[in-house]
């Protein structure tokens, strides 16, 4: 049985490179991650201070100041994507899992999947010319639409997705107690897959929240206080980006300052999220 | 679902249904208005390019200048650019995500796999900015003085690897680009790997094969279709990348065989020039690497929708639980 022998060693050498194959490559993926958060923690906690919490950017060349404007700038644009994208992202989510399972469901999917591939500086260009051009002037709102709209391809899949695992037999059960159907959906099946629809919605957030190419257009970005919905306002991403590739220091220290506080705020409201699905915040109608 | 149909005609009473159409009318306007946008973005962006059309036609695809002063443009470098650095990351993106799909799905102990999950979803959680803002002071830094001298020492025959070491260049960026696919590809893939049936991993295994050659056999083969659905949508989504790009490619319309020299995307162009573009035909030709970018990108997921159709047809793609 020697044949038989040096196959076996050859299979085994095989398996052996396999598996060491896959560990290496999950240590060097591994590896950008670790180097990225670790010098990211590094880098913004030695820069954020109390000033670039709670003040407006310093002009050039004067040291000091902070985001304060960029960060609630954010928050205004988020929330008008979140008014946008939600409610519309559910509402086809629903469409699709109950009455969509036909050809213009298929249509429908499709668009969705288009929608989610349009690279977002595309989405900048478009909303561009749809909003920016006809009010004649960048703004909030604009970038709130930019938002919104990208959001939607996302929170409809895991809407339907969601849907679709509820069993078909709560359904009727819903129904044959006499439920009218508009009804079961929203009290019933919605309710039971919603932990799985906030996980959808939550992850269409954080993935807007730093999206900064289609605000390049839209939103533009602001140096000074504003809260006005039709007006340039300034946005977390886009004064990273601005300051990123600016030749100041100060303003490195800032840009790195500024992305600690990006990505805290998406790691929060992705746990504070989940902690509100978790305690029933979000069942419905009892 | 006919059993839902059934029961709702038992219910029968018309102020109800009234409701139910009422409720089954809006959330069909929420899905046709979703057709709607897509159809508006199309729209808009064919009219924003016009100009740029007629002046150039099919041509702009072909040519390599881009003298904004002059007023010629061509889209060529954009092109090239944005194939080679999606094209370099998938080549080293894809085997890294299936050998960590097939490390979290078939070797990681089990207290480990949620672990790793997580942080490949913290990967995909971080803005496309911030991978940019590393790149800078960090992979670019690192390639021009490590990296790009060794590729230079050893692999300079290839052509590939020649000139300045900036670190700065299509180099960092198709390695930035990797980085940021690699979520994409890897999620689905390990879930496609997770979904194949344990009892025919075990029947192979059954069979005295080795544990590569399970994976080979059962669990790629079975796979094989959502797997290239992944690298798919990854390179969807490498192609329109943007912030990350324009931050570490260096922004040359120049066409470059050397991986070190800088280049420049479609995407990247637009980001760095559309709010500077005077003219109209400036802008227009701007609108129109838009529509390109929009093309390439509707044909590429198109392509990977169709193939998943065809290899599952008859089949049903979910299955109500």
């Amino acid at each position: 049985m020697r044949a038989d022998g040096g196959t076996n060693l050859i299979r085994r050498l095989k398996d052996w490179s396999a598996s060491a194959f896959a560990v290496v490559a999950t240590c060097l993926v591994l590896a950008p991650l670790v180097a990225i958060f670790s010098y990211l923690v590094y880098m913004g906690l030695g820069a954020i201070n109390w000033a670039f919490l709670t003040q407006t950017p310093k002009p050039v060349g004067e040291a000091g100041g902070g985001m304060a404007n960029a960060m609630v700038g954010s928050g205004v644009i988020l929330l008008l994507a979140s008014v946008i994208g939600i409610p519309f992202g559910v509402g086809t989510g629903i469409y699709l899992a109950e009455f969509g399972r036909n050809r213009f469901g298929n249509v429908i999917r499709f668009a969705a999947d288009v929608l989610n591939g349009v690279p977002s500086i595309v989405m900048g260009i478009a909303v561009y010319g749809l909003v920016v051009l006809r009010q004649g002037h960048f703004s909030a709102l604009a970038g709130g639409i930019v938002l919104g709209i990208m959001m939607v391809p996302t929170v409809s899949r895991s809407t339907e997705e969601m849907l679709l695992m509820v069993p078909q037999n709560i359904r009727e059960a819903a129904l044959g107690l006499g439920i009218p159907q508009w009804r079961t959906t929203i009290s019933v099946t919605l309710r039971t897959a919603s932990s799985g629809i906030i996980t959808g919605i939550m992850l269409a957030f954080a993935r807007v929240a730093g999206e900064t190419a289609p605000l390049l257009f839209t939103a533009f970005g602001n140096q000074f206080w504003s809260l006005k919905v039709n007006q340039p306002i300034a946005a977390l991403p886009l004064q990273i980006f601005v300051y990123a590739i600016s030749p100041f220091d100060e303003w490195h220290r800032q840009a790195w300052a500024g992305a600690l506080v990006l990505v805290a705020l998406i790691v929060a409201t992705v746990a504070v999220v989940r902690l509100l699905a978790r305690r029933g915040m979000f069942q419905g109608a009892h | 679902m006919p059993a839902l149909h059934r029961v709702s005609l038992l219910q029968g009473r018309r102020p109800r249904r009234v409701a139910d159409r009422a409720f089954r009318f809006f959330v069909l306007l929420c899905a046709l208005s979703l057709l709607g946008i897509v159809a508006l973005i199309l729209l808009e962006l064919i009219k924003g390019s016009l100009l740029a059309l007629d002046q150039f036609g099919f041509s702009f695809l072909f040519k390599r200048d881009w003298d904004p002063v002059n007023g010629d443009f061509g889209a060529l470098p954009f092109i090239y650019g944005t194939l080679v650095s999606s094209l370099l990351a998938l080549v080293v993106a894809v085997p890294l995500s299936i050998g960590l799909a097939a490390f979290s799905t078939e070797m990681c102990p089990r207290a480990l796999r949620g672990a790793l999950s997580f942080t490949v979803e913290l990967l995909a959680a971080i803005p496309s900015v911030i991978y940019g803002l590393w790149g800078i002071f960090v992979l670019a830094p690192l390639l021009s003085r490590r990296v790009e001298p060794f590729l230079a020492a050893h692999f300079r025959w290839t052509g590939l690897f020649e000139g300045p070491a900036y670190g700065i260049g299509m180099l960092a960026a198709g390695l930035i680009l990797a980085i940021m696919v690699i979520p994409i590809v890897t999620s689905i893939t390990r879930e496609v790997m997770a979904a194949v049936p344990q009892n025919q991993k075990e029947a192979v295994l059954a069979l005295g094969a080795t544990r590569w050659e399970m994976l080979r056999i059962a669990v790629l083969r079975n796979a094989r279709t959502g797997i290239f659905g992944a690298v798919i949508l990854g390179l969807g989504r490498a192609l329109g990348e943007t912030m990350a790009v324009t931050m570490l490619i260096g922004n040359r319309a120049e066409i470059a065989k050397s991986l070190f020299a800088p280049g420049y995307t479609l995407a990247s162009v637009i980001a760095n020039e559309f709010s500077e573009a005077t003219g109209d035909l400036y802008l227009s030709a701007l609108i129109e690497i838009g529509l390109v970018l929009f093309l390439v990108t509707l044909v590429v997921n198109a392509l990977a929708r169709l193939m998943v159709w065809r290899i599952t047809r008859g089949m049903p793609v979910r299955t109500h639980a």
